[in-house]
């Protein structure tokens, strides 16, 4: 059995690009850019992101420069 | 937590491994068009009684089965429930069992008859991940180094490399620290050390790396509706030797 990743760091950012397959350049107010994705449940709820949007991310410590969106601040 | 087993305890996980191993024959020679999935669950129940070992996954968190079955577009977990095989289907069985407290898991996809040559090379390329993997498992190894060996297979065939879901350590309990990803970076991580024991399990999609959870709240599927395999062993870091228990 396949445990659930869990040593998640949670991030906030501010999308910077759209990229081709729901993927976005997040910006960090650190300055770090994260190549992040959407998550499958936000897929599902067909919630848009656009340049400018603030985002909550997961990101992983054993690859910081990737990430999953999982909530669009309003 | 992390555990160090003995000699001892190597042994027990050696003996639930091959029990693993036999279900896991047993189940793929019963996998034919038009078996059902509880029918092989069935099947692996009548084995771990046979033998007097105990199922891992049974009441783990809840979980209701011996096995996970998990066809097609779901990544792992699937409970094994009235759908039967058809030509073509893909499958991944995972199964888990422990001998005097000790655990072992395992997991392989196969195809049912006759199947696609795309996804031929998507189950072999998972395997071979696993391999790759496991290769580079010895005292003083990171498991970024391994973690980073995998993606790039995964990445080199264009699949989605699933990272939600990790492999792990295994002992006393099938889930124990470390938490090993299939993805990472040279060098860097966790270092696997003598008596330790982890579950290396590549998951590898069709299509896109994300996956969603059914309402049942344990089946994994790819986001894309995409096959999806998956290939687990359990690897001890032993005093003389690195050894696969359940390969055998």
């Amino acid at each position: 059995m396949v445990e659930k990743e869990k040593n998640i760091i949670k991030v906030q950012g501010t999308v910077t690009e759209t990229l081709p397959n729901a993927s976005f350049k997040v910006e960090l107010e650190s300055g770090a850019e994260i190549l992040a994705h959407v998550s499958g449940k936000m897929r599902m709820r067909y919630i848009r992101i656009l340049p400018g949007d603030m985002v909550d991310m997961e990101v992983s410590p054993y690859d910081p420069t990737r990430g999953r969106i999982t909530w669009r601040h309003k | 937590m992390i555990t160090f087993k003995s000699q001892e305890d190597f042994n027990n996980m050696d003996k639930a491994g091959t029990i693993v191993a036999t279900i896991h024959s047993e189940l793929q020679e019963a996998s034919t068009p038009g078996t059902s999935l509880i029918k092989l669950d069935e099947l692996a129940k009548d084995i771990v009684i046979k033998s007097g070992s105990t199922s891992s996954f049974l009441g783990y968190r809840g979980y209701p089965a011996y096995i996970c079955a998990s066809p097609n577009d779901v990544i792992v977990h699937g409970i094994p429930g009235n759908y039967i095989l058809e030509e073509g289907d893909i499958l991944s069985i995972d199964v888990g069992v422990s001998v005097n407290g000790y655990h072992a898991d395992a997991a392989l996809t196969y195809g049912i008859g006759e199947i696609t040559d795309e996804n031929q090379k998507l189950i072999k390329l998972t395997k071979d991940a696993l391999y790759a993997g496991i290769k580079l498992v010895k005292d003083g190894q990171k498991l970024g180094t391994i973690g980073n060996k995998i993606e790039k297979i995964g990445k080199k065939g264009s699949y989605g490399v699933v990272k939600e879901y990790v492999g792990h350590g295994i002992g006393l309990e099938m889930h124990e620290d470390p938490q090993v990803p299939n993805y990472g970076k040279k060098n860097q991580g966790f270092t696997l050390k003598k008596g330790m024991a982890i579950c290396i399990e590549p998951m590898f999609n069709m299509g896109s790396e994300q996956t969603k959870v059914d309402d049942d709240e344990w089946t994994v599927r790819t986001f894309d509706g995409s096959n999806s395999a998956h290939w687990e062993h359990t690897i001890g870091i032993m005093d003389d030797e690195v050894r696969i228990f359940t390969e055998k």
